[in-house]
């Protein structure tokens, strides 16, 4: 680990203008932030901690949630209003990482969490061009079981892992920002990058940004919703496939579906063709397992993770049928 | 040690002693400290004015350094001194623990010749730890590389070297299995291994003149100061090693390694501490965990299911600069009953460290093999899989043709079948179902042999109650400091609570490795010696010293418990302390070992403590010694999914007497836990084409977690064995991990219908049709 400094910031104005003016970062939990730095894969001059900047849960005018981006993961999976009204969020949190992390980790660390790819962290020795642009991808043909089957590029098959973000992503979430510029708010699905020729960039975020909040729209599917994370073991395991999925039934039909997947791509992935063939149908699992191979038919899969696509069509029925309540 | 622990006895004792008493289930009477921090570790030791080391290791697997370029590095702020193969200090070489020579020439802890990813190259010493590992990154190395061989799956490395002299073989096997009416011919495989203790490797060395003081934790004291000594050409008293407390080892710990050369010739060079931990990376190349294992078995039956031959063909992986053989056949040929066998095996040297000992090297992959195999006769013959294992049970040793000390494996059929419930059990494969989830009820055996080798002990009785009880031999967790206690305890007649154990220390008197599952056997039958010497010393005393109030008594009618010396038929007691100060004396104190009396001179005892040239061969006298075990495990296979959990698992087994049952159940069950993790986990992933193991820490090499872990049920069925120890204990350390692999892949077999024959069983292995 490298020297650096550490400030914490008191309010976002402050955060703002420190991190203008040096080599900074912001930290959240640093959970993952100084791991990285500790192998020596980040090293920034400065530390701008915004872990204890104001952060709440809040109700939002249009009947949705405000969460701030220095809550805890734990904190947000504990809340009685994401647990009534958005449990797939719940789920999503409570299915990663340990209890100690979760009570460190922030909303906004764990949105700009990096790849778990051993390449990345092995900086020791291995090839990754997210690690060092040009050095080339070791995974690409090294131990890939674990990588992306979509939106992967000839430089990098990495997957973002975060399991919270799986959930954002199905709920549409927006993200909220702030920086030298002013304020702006994103999409989640936006947010995240996928490789192509420069998988070191990883989010459209402009030097300095800061996330503030994540908001949450009202969604009747939201309430009947849950996650499903297949691993290795039974914690403390990052996702091979994961499913945040909500469904909203009306006369037997299926009026809303919101499907996305995590341990596929760089970033969340939202199953927008699954969800496109599901709209309006009579929930039955021959209807899941259509949308789900309509879903994964542009799949791409690498010599050690071919079983991906197979388990995530799985993954996406299992967890609809538990939704829909036609488990075989 | 604090009586806290003590004090929390359970009473249950199985001999019927006092609750404290040898085979009570005392806690740990280290416990208290560990949890409250107290327990001080080897590299929490900081002597002033320490400097911090870190160690660089090479990229390539095979090839030699041109050149290094440490400019850089020397010049970063707070840098001592940069160690490399070109100014690394030549170290004597030393004698292995066979007791012979490693070489005949001088020991390089750092060479430019590379064998093998992530060998030591170099090392940075700074005031800081945080200025060594940034100088480190410094160092500028040129490779050249060569063609390296990954694995033994590469075709470059060839079969191998067969190990002709560690062949087995009686009967015709080949032409028995050619002939049998049921046939069955499988390969089963293991991949590499990691020891991973919890406490990573690494040292604190301070010379003061040419005296060598090592913190470090040990399994193996006194061969490690041996080691250390050897290496600078210093008698072993100059040399004194530290090891109080060990977080873990699973056979990693024995040996002085190349990072303890490293710190202790930087120390020297320094003229001062230097300390010098291995991180978790590291450790994956610093030491060898267990070898990658193949084996091909070929069983040939009757249709009634009686085995008629055994071939089996083995291999294991070994490094090109070292030899580590992973006996294959050591369960295959000791486990059943048949006329026929061939065992024979190669190791194949690939780029890699040399492979080491992880618990039960050798019986682990042995009865992964066999477990597996007799359970795919059962389901060829169409017998259920305890009862094949019955319908060929060995009845003496069919090996060395011994009967057996005691062999209380068919009890542990009958014990554990009762407790797990298996008379409910439907054969057939994918017939037993809850909801998504594949149910299946698997069962595998397991062995360990009983070690012997001999140790030596110190006990004084002091004048104000209490004793203390010294060794060298090392307290890793399994419960030596507790179950030595209540070994005095017991001898002398004091409570176990004024009782303190010394222990992991070589000022203290000497001890064979903590490996083998043998230091408990051995420890306890030195102490008892020791502490029953005492006794009678204390008892002489009292029955002839002019001062003692029992002068007038005969021999053999006191009687001492609890501390306190009493007459028969009533009459004053009185306390050993109390009799101690009357008679003038401050302490009682008696050393005795266990070596044979006609050979325990000095440079006997050294060959004992210092190789295991003194280890006696289970077999070596009229019986054959051994514990049993056997495993009844269930799974639940998600069908969607193919992940595999462990919901249940009953094992009953026979290491002889327990001197602790709570810990020696401990003991079973963490072995079983690593099983668990061995069946479906544990898998070093090394990258073919820099041979770099890519998981390489705790993140990504898994591990079993609590939530993997069911209630696991343990069944004693031992009985003592006066054959295989001293007070009648047989191997506990290392039996409960043999066999549950196979347990676990015969219960997937009969959840899913798939048999998978190479670990870890991962969902893809299931998930295809
Ligand atoms: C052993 C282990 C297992 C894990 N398992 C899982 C798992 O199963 N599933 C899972 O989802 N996660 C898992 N994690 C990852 C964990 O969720 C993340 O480490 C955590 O969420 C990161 O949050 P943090 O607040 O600690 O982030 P930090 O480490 O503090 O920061 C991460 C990044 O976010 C940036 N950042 C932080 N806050 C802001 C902000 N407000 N605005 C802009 N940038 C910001 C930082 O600069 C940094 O780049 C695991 C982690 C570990 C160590
Ligand atoms: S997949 Fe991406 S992160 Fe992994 S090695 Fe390749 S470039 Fe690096």
């Amino acid at each position: 680990m490298r020297a650096f400094d550490y400030r914490r910031a008191g309010d976002r104005a402050e955060a703002l203008s420190i991190a203008r003016t040096e080599t900074a970062r912001y930290l959240g939990g640093g959970t993952n932030l100084v791991d990285l730095m500790r192998q020596n894969i980040e090293a920034p001059a400065a530390l701008v901690d915004v872990s204890r900047l104001p952060g709440l849960i809040e109700d939002t005018p249009t009947g949705g949630l405000m969460i701030g981006a220095a809550v805890r993961n734990s904190v947000v999976a504990a809340h009685p209003a994401v647990r009534a009204r958005y449990p797939m969020l719940s789920r999503a949190i409570l299915a990663g990482a340990s209890a100690q992390i979760r009570n460190m980790a922030t909303v906004g660390g764990n949105i700009l969490q990096r790849t778990r790819c051993a390449y990345f962290y092995d900086a020791a020795g291995s090839h990754c061009n997210k690690r060092e642009p040009g050095a080339g991808c070791d995974a690409i043909e090294g131990f890939n079981r674990y990588h992306a089957i979509f939106g992967a590029s000839e430089h990098c098959i990495a997957t973002h892992p975060s399991d919270m973000c799986v959930a954002l992503a199905a709920l549409g979430a927006t993200v909220h920002l702030a920086g030298a510029g002013g304020e702006r708010n994103v999409p989640l699905l936006d947010l995240h990058r996928l490789p192509g020729d420069h998988p070191e960039i990883e989010t459209i975020l402009r030097p300095g940004e800061l996330i503030t909040a994540i908001e949450l729209a009202p969604s009747e599917a939201a309430a009947n919703s849950g996650y499903r994370k297949v691993r290795d073991r039974s914690s403390y395991a990052f996702a091979l496939v994961s499913v945040a999925a909500g469904l909203g039934l009306a006369a037997g039909k299926i009026e809303d579906v919101r499907i996305a997947m995590g341990g596929v791509a760089a970033k969340p992935w939202r199953a927008a063709r699954a969800e496109q063939v599901l709209r309006g149908q009579v929930p039955t699992r021959e209807r899941f397992r259509e949308a789900a191979d309509t879903e994964l038919a542009a799949a791409k899969a690498f010599d050690g993770n071919e079983f991906k696509v197979e388990l995530a069509k799985r993954t996406i029925v299992a967890m609809l049928s538990e939704l829909a309540g036609t488990e075989a | 040690m604090t009586p806290v622990a003590a004090k929390m006895k359970r009473g249950d004792s199985t001999d019927g002693g006092a609750a404290s008493a040898l085979g009570s289930r005392l806690s740990r009477i280290d416990g208290p400290a560990k949890i409250k921090g107290q327990a001080r570790y080897g590299l929490e030791h900081h002597p002033a004015n320490m400097a911090y080391a870190v160690i660089v290791q090479s990229t390539i697997p095979s090839g030699h350094i041109r050149a290094i370029d440490s400019k850089p590095a020397e010049a970063a702020p707070g840098v001592l001194l940069v160690i490399t193969p070109d100014n690394v200090m030549p170290l004597k070489p030393i004698t292995t623990w066979t007791g012979a020579p490693s070489s005949d020439k001088p020991y390089l802890a750092l060479t430019r010749e590379i064998n093998f990813t992530g060998q030591h190259v170099a090392a940075v010493i700074a005031e800081t730890f945080e200025q060594a590992s940034e100088a480190a990154g410094l160092l500028r190395i040129d490779y050249e590389e060569k063609e390296s061989i990954p694995s033994y799956d590469d075709p470059k490395s060839g079969a191998g070297n067969p190990l002709d002299a560690m062949a087995v073989a009686w009967g015709d096997a080949g032409r028995a299995f050619a002939e049998a009416p049921v046939r069955i011919e499988q390969t089963y495989r293991t991949p590499r291994e990691y020891n991973v203790p919890i406490e990573p490797h690494g040292l604190v060395a301070e010379w003061q003149g040419d005296m060598l003081t090592v913190w470090e934790p040990s399994q193996w004291v006194n061969f490690m100061i041996h080691n250390y000594a050897e290496w600078y050409g210093l008698p072993d008293e100059k040399v004194r090693l530290i090891s109080p407390y060990v977080g873990g080892g699973f056979g990693s710990k024995a040996f002085a390694l190349g990072h303890g050369a490293i710190a202790t010739m930087a120390a020297k060079m320094l003229n001062r501490p230097v300390k010098l931990a291995v991180t978790r990376p590291q450790t994956f190349t610093a030491f060898g965990g267990r070898p990658a294992t193949r084996q091909t078995l070929s069983l040939g039956a009757t249709k009634e299911g009686n085995l008629l031959s055994i071939v089996q063909k083995g291999a294991n992986e070994t490094s090109v600069d070292g030899v580590w053989v992973e006996p294959l056949a050591s369960v295959t040929a000791l486990m059943y009953a048949t006329p026929n066998l061939s065992a024979r095996q190669n190791i194949v040297p690939v780029n890699t460290v040399t492979p080491c000992a992880l618990r039960a090297p050798g019986e682990n992959p042995s009865a992964w093999g066999i477990e597996c195999a007799i359970d795919e006769l059962s389901y060829e013959v169409g017998i259920d899989p305890v009862a094949i294992r019955l319908l060929n049970y060995a009845e003496e040793d069919p090996h060395a043709k011994k009967p057996w000390s005691t062999r209380r494996l068919r009890e542990a059929y009958e014990e554990g079948a009762k407790a797990f419930g298996w008379a409910k059990r439907n054969p057939k494969p994918r017939s037993m179902r809850d909801g998504h989830h594949l149910i299946g009820w698997g069962v595998a055996a397991g062995t360990y042999p009983v070690r012997r080798t001999a140790g030596e002990a110190l006990v004084r009785i002091f004048a104000d109650g209490r004793a203390e009880v010294a060794s060298s031999g090392i307290d890793m967790g399994q419960g030596t400091y507790t179950i030595l206690a209540q070994t005095a305890a017991e001898a002398i007649g004091m409570p176990v609570e004024q009782i303190e154990v010394k222990l992991g220390d070589s000022a203290l008197p000497g001890a064979p490795v903590a490996g083998g599952s043998q230091l408990a056997n051995l420890m306890t039958g030195a102490v008892h010696k020791a502490a029953t010497a005492a006794r009678d010393e204390l008892i002489g005393l009292a029955i002839n010293d002019p001062k003692s109030p029992f002068r007038e008594l005969q021999a053999n009618t006191l009687s001492i418990a609890d501390g306190v010396i009493s007459p028969p038929r009533g009459g004053e007691s009185m306390s050993i302390a109390e009799l101690l100060r009357r008679l003038g004396r401050d302490k009682i104190e008696v050393q005795r070992d266990t070596l044979p009396e006609n050979a325990n001179s000095a440079a006997d005892k050294l060959a004992t403590y210092n190789t295991i040239t003194r280890m006696r061969s289970p077999t070596d006298g009229d019986y054959s010694l051994h514990a049993w075990c056997v495993h009844f495990i269930e799974v639940r296979v998600d069908e969607d999914f193919g992940t595999v959990r462990v919901s249940r698992v009953v094992s009953a087994l026979d290491s002889g007497r327990l001197y602790n049952p709570k810990l020696a159940e401990s003991q079973w069950k963490g072995g079983i836990i690593m099983g668990i993790g061995q069946a479906l986990l544990e898998e070093g992933l090394v990258d073919p084409r820099q041979g770099r193991v890519i998981n390489n820490n705790l993140g990504d090499y898994l591990i079993a977690t609590n939530a993997d872990i069911p209630d696991i049920e343990v069944i004693s069925v031992g009985v003592p064995d006066f054959h295989a120890s001293a007070l009648g204990g047989k191997a506990v350390g290392e039996l409960g991990i043999v066999g549950v692999a196979p347990a676990i892949a015969n219960a997937v077999y009969h959840a899913t219908g798939k048999r998978i024959r190479e670990l870890p069983i991962t969902l893809e292995k299931l998930l295809g049709d």
